[in-house]
């Protein structure tokens, strides 16, 4: 198969962060700072993946600022031509490191936010005095004239503050917002009961958007990620497996998205031995959904498997124990009505339980994790 | 604010939005927050005369000139589409 050349990177420099939100996308196995790739080796991923036809770099983590070389990183960007975003929780060492970042030639920043009001997002983010701060970093930005795009992710916690978020974007002088529906990997795969927000709540949501779209057309560009387990259709993950995207972990492992190493038996090359571009083009993990080959029934025969790709293969795994399987967020996979079913009922009880905060190498939260992925397995 | 562009308005790329020739695919690029618009030739030399000082007339003045194409149709085009980058808030006035 074919590989087109891949368009986006996302670079997790580190997986340190002071926040501790319970949706975080990274692995449950966190990679220590002592396995961090050094600066050296940073620039020439860089390189490769420029050489190799990538435009945009996502400078991610964890906290992406916590590294003390991100604006060396960041120069390198702008050196061989990448287009660098920045995604920040806009605390800690952030605001001290802006001013650098944008005369290295940072190309725009996403900030996260947890809530628009600051005691319930400090409870979500679990860090005190996070939204001041975010605050603080949000002017900051668009003082610099760089261009800020909101994140917010929306779950059971924050289902009821959409139109307050969109009002926050607009007072922050934000060009775009994401309303990023929590998506049930990792660590919210393990607080997905906690998380999971009830349909007529997610409808409201979609509607809030869509007026809102409207009323700032022009103003505010506001992107929606629908929650999949209430969805019809699966999304394109990682826009297909191995056709757009590259997730460099901090230790150097290569992945199609930030969730693959869930997915056994598939093993993950770094660039510590190899170049990008072999990676992206003979890795088997890269390999092993890439295209349509592989696709079982009912993907195959449908009309949609270049649309969709056939959903996410990590879903996929955690919610039907296969990771070739038709998404189970397609209407069409015999496991849809279960997934449906189940959200209903995790998003209908009464209290939500307690959230299993993020933490690095932690045995007690590691073994909570674990409990609480048990507690959400099918039956 | 979402109107179309007139005339006399001054278009610019904002800071986050960069026009860039992509040797990987042979072909002009505007990379902008979070998405890549794919350009034509006529699309990437309409925006190469984006340059923060020619009104959306001069740009279509230096296109007429350019072109045998009659200049009302080139007129529509380019109002066309840089009122649709602008509605994208890819490109200020």
């Amino acid at each position: 198969m074919n590989a087109p050349a891949p368009i986006g990177l996302l670079a997790e420099l580190t997986h340190r962060c002071p926040l501790r939100c319970p949706y975080c996308s990274n692995p449950l196995e966190l990679d220590r700072r002592s396995a961090e790739l050094d600066t050296e080796t940073w620039q020439r991923v860089l390189s490769e993946a420029a050489a190799l036809g990538v435009l945009h770099v996502h400078l991610s983590g964890g906290e992406p600022t916590a590294r003390a070389d991100v604006v060396a990183i960041t120069a390198h960007c702008a050196r061989v031509g990448l287009y660098s975003n920045l995604i920040t929780s806009g605390v800690g060492g952030a605001l001290a490191k802006l001013d650098a970042l944008a005369e290295a030639g940072l190309d725009h920043v996403q900030l996260s936010i947890q809530s628009a009001d600051a005691a319930n997002g400090e409870r979500i983010g679990g860090l005190v005095n996070a939204q001041a701060q975010k605050m603080a970093f949000a002017e900051r930005v668009t003082a610099l004239g760089l261009p800020l795009t909101l994140n917010a992710v929306i779950h059971r916690g924050n289902i009821d503050e959409v139109e307050r978020i969109i009002d926050l974007a607009v007072r922050l002088g934000a060009k775009r917002l994401e309303v990023a529906h929590t998506q049930y990997y990792g660590w919210a795969y393990a607080n997905r009961a906690a998380l999971m927000p009830a349909k007529a709540d997610v409808d409201r949501s979609i509607r809030t958007v869509e007026a809102a779209r409207k009323a700032l057309e022009g103003q505010l560009v506001i992107d929606l990620v629908v929650p999949d387990y209430y969805a019809a259709y699966p999304k394109a993950c990682a826009g297909g497996w191995g056709r757009r995207l590259m997730n460099v972990t901090p230790s150097g492992r290569v992945l199609p998205c930030h969730a693959a190493e869930t997915i056994p038996g598939l093993a993950f090359w770094s660039v510590r031995e190899r170049s990008l571009a072999e990676i992206w083009v003979s890795s088997p993990a890269f390999a092993a959904f890439r295209g349509t080959d592989w696709m079982p029934e009912p993907c195959r025969s449908c009309d949609r498997k270049e649309r969709d790709w056939g959903g996410c293969r990590c879903q996929a795994l955690a919610l039907t124990g296969d990771a070739a399987a038709t998404d189970p967020a397609c209407s069409l996979s015999p496991h849809h009505a279960r997934i449906g079913a189940l959200a209903a009922a995790e998003a209908g009880a009464g209290e939500a339980p307690p959230y299993v905060y993020r933490t690095i190498g932690g045995a007690d939260a590691k073994e909570r994790t674990e409990a609480g992925v048990a507690a959400a397995a099918l039956p | 604010m979402s109107d179309a562009l007139s005339l006399s308005d001054v278009p610019r790329l904002p800071r986050g939005v960069r026009l860039r020739f992509d040797e990987v695919r042979s072909a002009h690029v505007l990379l902008a927050p979070e998405r890549a618009f794919d350009l034509d030739a006529v699309a990437a030399e309409v925006l190469s005369l984006v340059d923060g000082s020619r009104s959306v007339g001069d740009i279509i003045d230096a296109l007429a000139a350019k072109y045998a194409e009659d200049r009302a149709v080139i007129e529509g085009d380019v109002v066309a589409m840089l009122s649709d980058l602008a509605k994208k808030r890819v490109l200020d006035r």
